[in-house]
């Protein structure tokens, strides 16, 4: 079915090059569809039905946005350099530093040599029109946060917009970055693909914003090597897009290595977003620190599945895993999964998870101080969130996403 | 040569085999056999039906594959599904008339039906190689009204009974092992509780695989009427054999209103031998129904044997304020693998379960915690609370804790946590500057570490289970 819609040979191919692989990775695409729950990592998130209930008729193919402009409000609570994306193509980059030379940014033909065969993966492969490449030099320390602003406007000719990064961090550097997503189409999908390396004492802060209200779908895969002593912070805050789900894979390959992930879910409407995590320790004496806190309103869904790995090298790991979530309303839905899958004896693995309403005791101690029903309540769930968003070291995206979403 | 029989014989306590005539059925899965069966059970004509439904069914079933040990595939053509003492045709009426051999074996195996009997007041109703040989204490159980026998026996003589409520758990529609069981399943035991009757002792089986190449099919229907209470044990174990057996037994529990099912189970069948040569695949499905309300079911779970386990005792808790427990010690040692936990179903209002699981993994050995905990949209007020425990010994050895999280409504509250550690250092120092040797230390710390399991188990059990604790881990430190 999908097979006939598509004009394959049709669309302008030559001009992006890589048109056998391209049509090898749809093709295999085609074979799978789109994930559903028969598979045990999509098992809460039925994307294929989501999409079928979503989406009237995916429009496949590329975007061209040739001399086009786009008329973006910047973030104007800091000074940030920037990257912005339109329908899934480079636009421009402006950088913020005083050598540039040493931040690179490209945008390159994909390379297609590894072969992950995952659906959403070989759809990403078959039509992310190019690899944007951002690469930290060795001993760069980089002071101003780097935004990378993700557009969808109305005029996209597709509905289905892929992108890819590959970001390195070379030895000795530090950088953040803060995706923004900022969708004006309706019913689109979208689809992310992230390649983070942070090599030797580098140190990544990735944070992912997804605020703006927006009918859209999205799927989100970061993948992460860290090397000796390399660092990466993770925060998500999850609570725009009708439907999404990020999954991060982070590879603490060597040791002294450390990945924290921190998530929100704040949903309302019947909105579905799942954090998908996957820790490896993979080298001895790694760190792992995982917090995500669900609030889910209406008919919400929210999901979460967490996964420890340490192999037998691993000794001396230290793995944390805490899943909260709260159900205000009674057509509201949880699922998690933590997971814990160990090969190491010498470790200190834990995970937690709790689900539930608000104790009502808190609410009546909180009256009985003078607080509505209502402004008690909403204070305990503004303490229940700011506890994850003190988590952000960067005190500027702190603070900005504390204002927004007050 | 005799000093290796020795050694194989402290390795495995259980590890003899009787010999006794067997009567078998022809090998091999097809209807004739589940017709011998039936015949040589001499079982009415619904019950026939029963099975050849359920193996209609499996012809079109496939095994799960999603289990983290996997294991050979298992030829269902070449395995015998009957196996019996001859002696069983014409059954004995008292136990002096037992086949003097198979007393012996039960001697071996630490229950003397005759000193139980008189000292521990413990009604065993021995099931060796699938048939029920024995079942003391009767007239005493009869006296209140209980119907303790074998499965054979109800099918026979409750019908009414077996009728309404077998496959009411486990339909015949489940997975495959479980319909394999329902088609081939050989013996077992029954007990209904009659309505506010408590249970005056608790009720034991033991389960034995004697002969080779045959699998142990057994079914368990427990039925616990209105207000009443009983505590019922199982044992498990298996001589030493090369080849792997399959051992896929059903169990059902029924709780209606107000009653209470504590069901214990010491398992220890043969794990093997050091490389992970034979032992016995432990495919069994355990579940238990909390019909009606302020009904209560727990599990408690010794497994130290068996080459693979693959379990997950569950409770559906379908009548309100119904409350369901799982209490777990698994330890695996050498090459054995266990796929172990629970399910927990709330359906009903203000329902309440409680999982504790102890792993422990040493050697080779993969051990998983695997659960659901599953809370309804109208299981209002539902309560849950799970802690899974792993110790790992050694760097060889894997242990894995895999639990699912469904919770829709939001007056439920659901608490999950899951701690993975080894024996601290100065755990073992302590110990042993008090003058136990290190394999003592180890017994004694692991022991603290399942207390709260062990705990669970009736007086008679914790002590042999805890003595199986540090036997299952012999070996295992240095």
């Amino acid at each position: 079915m999908l097979k006939e819609n598509l004009e394959f040979e049709s669309l302008t191919y030559e001009t992006l090059g890589n048109t056998k692989e391209r049509k090898e990775h749809f093709f295999k695409f085609v074979e799978s569809g789109f994930p559903s729950k028969k598979l045990e990592d999509w098992k809460f998130s039925d994307l294929k039905s989501i999409i079928n209930k979503n989406i009237k008729e995916l429009k496949f193919g590329f975007n061209t946005i040739e001399n086009k402009s786009y008329n973006l409000k910047f973030i104007k609570n800091f000074e940030h350099s920037k990257i912005v994306i339109l329908n899934g193509e480079f636009l421009s980059a402006d950088i913020l530093d005083i050598d540039k030379n040493k931040i690179e940014i490209k945008n390159e033909n994909l390379i297609f040599s590894e072969s992950l065969n995952e659906p959403l993966n070989n759809l990403n492969k078959a039509f992310a029109s190019k690899l944007i490449k951002l690469n930290v030099l060795e001993g760069k320390i980089v002071e101003k946060p780097l935004v990378i602003y993700h557009i969808c406007d109305l005029d996209s000719e597709t509905n289905l917009i892929n992108t890819r990064f590959e970001l390195t961090l070379h030895k000795n550097s530090s950088l953040s970055t803060l995706n923004l997503f900022e969708d004006k189409s309706v019913s689109g999908f979208n689809n992310h693909n992230f390649n983070i390396v942070i090599n030797k004492n580098s140190n990544l802060k990735n944070y992912i914003f997804d605020l703006n209200k927006n009918q859209n779908l999205r799927y989100s895969f970061t993948n992460i090597d860290i090397y000796e002593n390399g660092n990466s912070e993770n925060f998500i805050y999850s609570s725009g897009s009708k439907f999404s789900k990020y999954e991060i894979n982070s590879n603490l390959k060597e040791k002294y290595s450390s990945a924290f992930i921190n998530g929100i879910i704040n949903l309302d409407k019947n909105n579905h977003h799942e954090i998908k995590t996957n820790i490896n320790h993979l080298g001895e004496n790694t760190k792992s620190y995982q917090l995500i806190k669900s609030v889910l309103n209406d008919k919400s869904t929210g999901v979460y599945q967490g996964k420890i790995f340490v192999n037998d090298q691993a000794q001396k790991t230290d793995g944390y895993q805490l899943s909260k979530a709260l159900l205000l309303n009674e057509n509201t839905e949880f699922n998690g999964k933590p997971e814990l899958e160990i090969y190491a004896d010498d470790v200190k693995c834990s995970h937690g998870s709790t689900s539930g309403n608000l104790d009502e005791n808190s609410i009546f101690y909180l009256m009985s101080r003078g607080l509505n029903y209502d402004q008690a309540k909403k204070l305990l769930i503004d303490g229940f969130i700011n506890d994850v968003i003190e988590k952000i070291t960067n005190i500027e995206i702190q603070k900005y996403l504390k204002e927004v979403i007050n | 040569m005799r000093d290796k029989q020795i050694e194989d014989l402290k390795e495995y306590k259980y590890g003899f085999t009787t010999d006794i005539e067997n009567i078998r059925a022809p090998k091999g899965l097809n209807e004739e056999v589940i017709k011998f069966i039936s015949k040589i059970k001499k079982e009415p004509d619904w019950m026939l039906d029963w099975r050849l439904k359920a193996f209609e069914r499996l012809k079109n079933l496939k095994e799960p594959n999603w289990q983290k040990p996997k294991y050979p595939k298992i030829n269902y053509q070449d395995l015998y599904y009957y196996s019996a003492p001859k002696s069983a045709s014409d059954k004995p009426k008292s136990l002096d008339e037992l086949d003097p051999k198979l007393l012996e074996t039960y001697q071996k195996l630490g229950i003397p039906l005759q000193e139980q009997k008189r000292l521990n007041g413990i009604a065993v109703d021995a099931v060796f190689d699938s048939v029920s040989v024995a079942t003391t204490f009767k007239d005493k159980l009869t006296e209140k009204g209980i119907i303790f026998c074998s499965m054979s026996e109800a099918i026979q003589k409750h019908p009414e009974l077996v009728k309404k409520y077998l496959g009411s758990v486990i339909p015949v529609t489940d997975h495959y092992f479980a319909t394999l069981n329902s088609a081939v399943f050989t013996d077992g035991s029954f007990v209904y509780i009659p309505e506010g009757v408590r249970c005056p002792m608790e009720l034991s089986t033991y389960f034995r695989i004697n002969a080779s190449e045959t699998g142990q099919f057994e079914r368990t229907l427990i039925i616990a009427d209105k207000g009443s209470y009983v505590s019922y044990l199982e044992g498990c174990t298996a001589p030493m054999r090369d080849e792997n057996q399959l051992h896929a037994a059903n169990v059902e529990l029924v709780a209606l209103d107000d009653a209470e099912i504590k069901y214990s189970t010491v398992q220890n069948w043969y794990p093997g031998d050091k490389d992970g040569k034979g032992g016995i695949y432990n495919f069994v499905t355990k579940r238990g129904l909390c019909k009606g309300v302020n009904s209560k079911i727990s599990w408690t779970q010794v497994e130290t044997g068996s080459a693979i386990t693959w379990k997950y005792p569950s409770c559906i808790l379908q009548g309100d304020n119904s409350v369901g427990e799982f209490y777990s010690i698994a330890i695996t040692n050498n090459h054995q693998k266990a796929d172990t936990g629970t399910k927990m179903i709330h359906i009903g209002k203000n329902t309440k379960s409680k999982i504790i699981s102890k792993g422990i993994s040493a050697g080779y050995a993969d051990n998983t915690y695997r659960g659901l905990v599953d809370i309804f949209p109208k299981a209002k007020n539902a309560r849950n609370f799970t802690q899974c425990d792993s110790l790992l010994m050694g760097n060889k050895c894997g242990a894995h804790t895999v639990p699912y999280i469904k919770n829709r409504n939001s007056d439920s509250n659901i608490e999950h946590e899951a701690t993975t550690s080894k024996i601290s250092e100065e755990q073992l120092y302590y110990c042993q500057q008090r003058g136990l040797n290190s394999e003592e230390a180890v017994g004694l710390i692991v022991n603290g570490f399942c207390k709260e399991v062990l705990q669970q188990l009736p007086m008679e059990f914790a002590v042999e289970a805890q003595k199986l604790v540090g036997i299952s881990l012999e070996g295992s430190v240095g």
